[in-house]
């Protein structure tokens, strides 16, 4: 393929993965900015999403556009929820103790998987796309006519991909107003600035931790579904996202919101090119080492306010 | 482990022990309804440790590996066991990893005092297992479709009676891909051993047959999406190669078809690319008029053998190749009889061996080694054989088929001759 057309092909692969990570590290990043939670278990909510996406579609017949957008609207609510009350259940009984909630996450780790192992099983499931049209693209070049546009072998997108790509902004657009704007959002930011003191101003703590930690599990899952049509619901899936989701973060500076965006941006997209030039094992070394290069020179990640 | 030599009874120990003992024999001797041990032992099951890929990416194999061979062992069973003794099955979950494998079989060996082990499908799980095997001198029958046992890099203990390995495929294969689709080829495998036998033996194959791999693209099984390295795919491709294992193989060939649209050069793969998955799934239509190797035809084709009619209806398999009671659940066929004609092997080594215990392990594995040619039959179901008891390696016939309204259509069955190559290995020369 043509250094062109190559060129592109990458980068929309990249802006899909970039469009996925943007939405689970968020999830992490948000958990982290306001709990101050290292959630372990996050990549098993992404994967249950997944799973209830499949079972969802699968239980409701006719077009598989109407399966989709109920597993849209289920999948997340349902992991949310679970989420909500795993922190009830759990975190909030160990008083968020930093080491304890790493080991209280990885047990709800392995609780999640074996669950859906010994009921879903070890099969990969596929999830129906609402629509998948192949878009063929072309491409321009100079030649001795003058500009003329060709179409290059395998440079294509699918309708599906673009969408996706188009809902993750659009969902974060919303949690970004979510945030900055509303009344849950001041709650938010002034349990996370100070969280005695918004307690002393009547917030009530507590219940701010258990549905930021089911919002964080909800955004994995939304990005779970989204992606579900193109790979396939599986009970192992949650490892890979779990791992560039913390790349992610801390790149992008624990609990910095845009930094997590920026740095989502630039490792889906490196990982996309990267892996169509070199290879995909390329793509991880240089996200990992990129990550060591943060945490040595600048600790604090991109956008991280230093601690 | 090392026991400490110094002796650590005690009278009162010794006297406490003895005292335990004959109580427990008089009790024994006292309860009508058990016979002694003598006795016990003619007629206590043939324990037959089945190492399964229940969980990983192996699992779908697993399942169908699971049902072919409670099958195989019930009709074994129903025609009066192995040397009058019933078969019984202890199968335990390997996770489709080595480091269990290894573990799995001592368990066999130490804790449930198999008579031998079988049924493994993955390679890098037989490369992790089969040294172990040969330390615990337990017989190891594989179904695996590996080179390694032909290659010489296992051992004694370790056969594969029952299935074709992937050089003698694709050697017998090579030849109707150079002849009827093209000769550039580009292939697409996994990157483990299984891959790389595919892509050490084909590139030899198809370079005899005057054609060549113009390039070799490897991609992790535990891979989830796969459009990003179909770019290396030259444009001067004639056929596109794939083998593709592990959950995410129905994303694989979607996506192959997603990145060619309209313009796709040949397409030969492996069914292994689609084993388990519906060839009528949303997104594989792409897939109409391209070429198959089946180890053994998915659907029922229209000269189908009394044999493969038997053995589909005990397996549980409709004439889809899906499970009689669910059409979704699509077995995998070309590979499942590997179990059913290993466990019938194993039946005819231990008969011939007069196999009576553990004691009589390299006498089973003598036995297996003497044979040779296996016609078709209900034992043999997937074809004739010829096996090879220098190499530890069975040799059969291959189906090359054709997408045809969405059905695996036979067009072309290779000899076994086509199949043969010279002996890498006499297992026969090593001792027990």
């Amino acid at each position: 393929m043509d250094f062109g057309p190559h060129l592109l092909l990458a980068s929309l692969e990249g802006a899909v993965t970039a469009a996925i990570l943007a939405l689970t590290a968020m999830g992490l990043s948000i958990v982290f900015g306001v709990m101050r939670v290292v959630n372990v278990a996050h990549g098993e909510f992404y994967m249950l999403g997944a799973v209830i996406a499949w079972w969802v579609t699968s239980l409701i017949g006719g077009h598989p556009a109407i399966g989709f957008v109920m597993a849209l609207g289920i999948a997340p609510l349902v992991v949310g929820l679970l989420a909500a009350a795993a922190d009830k259940l759990i975190l909030q009984k160990i008083n968020y103790d930093p080491d304890r909630t790493i080991v209280a996450t990885i047990g709800l780790l392995y609780i999640i998987q074996q669950t859906t192992l010994m009921t879903f099983g070890p099969d990969a499931r596929p999830v129906q796309p609402p629509f998948n049209t192949r878009l063929a693209l072309p491409w321009f070049e100079y030649g001795e006519g003058g500009f003329a546009m060709f179409w290059p072998w395998g440079l294509s997108i699918t309708s599906y991909k673009l969408f996706v790509i188009v809902a993750a902004v659009a969902i974060l657009t919303t949690l970004w107003l979510l945030i900055t704007r509303s009344k849950i959002g001041l709650i938010m930011r002034a349990t996370q600035l100070d969280s005695e003191t918004a307690l002393a101003f009547g917030v009530p703590v507590d219940r701010v931790y258990m549905w930021v930690f089911g919002l964080g599990a909800g955004l994995a899952a939304v990005g779970a579904v989204l992606v579900v049509p193109i790979q396939q619901a599986h009970y192992l899936m949650g490892h890979d996202p779990l791992l560039l989701a913390f790349i992610t973060v801390i790149i992008g500076g624990l609990g910095s919101l845009p930094g997590t965006i920026i740095a989502a941006i630039l490792i889906g997209m490196s990982d996309g090119i990267i892996s169509v030039f070199f290879s995909p094992t390329l793509a991880k070394i240089i996200a990992t080492l990129l990550v060591a290069m943060v945490l040595v020179f600048r600790p604090q990640g991109l956008l991280g306010r230093s601690a | 482990m090392v026991t400490k030599p110094e002796s650590k009874f005690t009278r009162r120990g010794v006297l406490k022990t003895l005292a335990a003992g004959t109580g427990a024999i008089a009790a024994t001797s006292a309860l009508p309804g058990l016979s002694g041990f003598a006795q016990a032992q003619s007629s206590a099951p043939i324990k037959l440790g089945f190492q399964v890929h229940r969980t990983g990416i192996g699992a779908a194999y697993g399942r169908w590996y699971n049902r072919t061979t409670e099958a195989a062992v019930k009709r074994i069973n129903d025609m009066g066991g192995i040397n009058g003794r019933p078969v019984e099955i202890v199968a335990e979950d390997d996770g489709t990893d080595p480091k269990r494998g290894a573990e799995v079989l001592e368990k066999f060996a130490t804790q449930h005092e198999c008579d031998i082990a079988f049924g493994t499908l993955f390679s890098h799980v037989v490369y992790g297992s089969a040294p172990r095997a040969g330390e615990l001198k337990l017989p190891y029958f594989v179904v695996s479709e590996g080179h390694h046992v032909a290659s010489g890099k296992l051992n004694r203990y370790t056969l594969q009676p029952g299935i074709t390995d992937v050089k003698s495929q694709v050697q017998a294969m090579a030849p109707f891909v150079a002849n009827n689709l093209g000769k550039k080829v580009t292939m697409i495998f996994p990157d483990f051993a299984f891959g790389h036998d595919h892509r050490d033996f084909f590139t030899a194959a198809i370079e005899a047959q005057g054609g060549e791999v113009v390039e070799a693209i490897a991609i992790p099984p535990t891979e989830t999406s796969f459009t990003k390295y179909f770019p290396r795919i030259p444009r001067e491709t004639e056929v596109i190669y794939h083998v593709m294992v592990g959950p995410a193989v129905l994303t694989f060939v979607k996506e192959l078809g997603e990145f060619f649209g309209p313009s796709s050069p040949e397409i030969f793969g492996f069914i292994d690319s689609l084993e388990a998955v519906d060839i009528k799934s949303p997104g594989l239509e792409f897939l109409e008029g391209t070429y198959f190797w089946e180890g053994n035809p998915r659907n029922a084709q229209a000269d189908q053998s009394s044999h493969d009619k038997a053995y589909r209806a005990a397996v549980g398999v409709d004439d889809n190749g899906a499970s009689l009671e669910d059409a979704q659940d699509v077995s995998t066929y070309s590979h499942m009889f590997g179990c059913w004609e290993t466990l019938n092997v194993i039946k005819r080594g231990m008969e011939t061996a007069n196999y009576q215990g553990p004691a009589d392990r390299a006498k089973l594995i003598e036995a297996v080694e003497a044979m040779s040619d296996m016609p078709l039959s209900d034992d043999h179901p997937q074809g004739a054989k010829r096996f090879n008891g220098k190499t530890h390696q069975t040799f059969g016939h291959q189906y090359i088929s054709k997408v045809t309204d969405g059905k695996l259509v036979v067009e072309h069955t290779t000899s076994i001759e086509d199949g043969l190559y010279e002996d890498e290995v006499d297992y026969t020369t090593q001792s027990f």
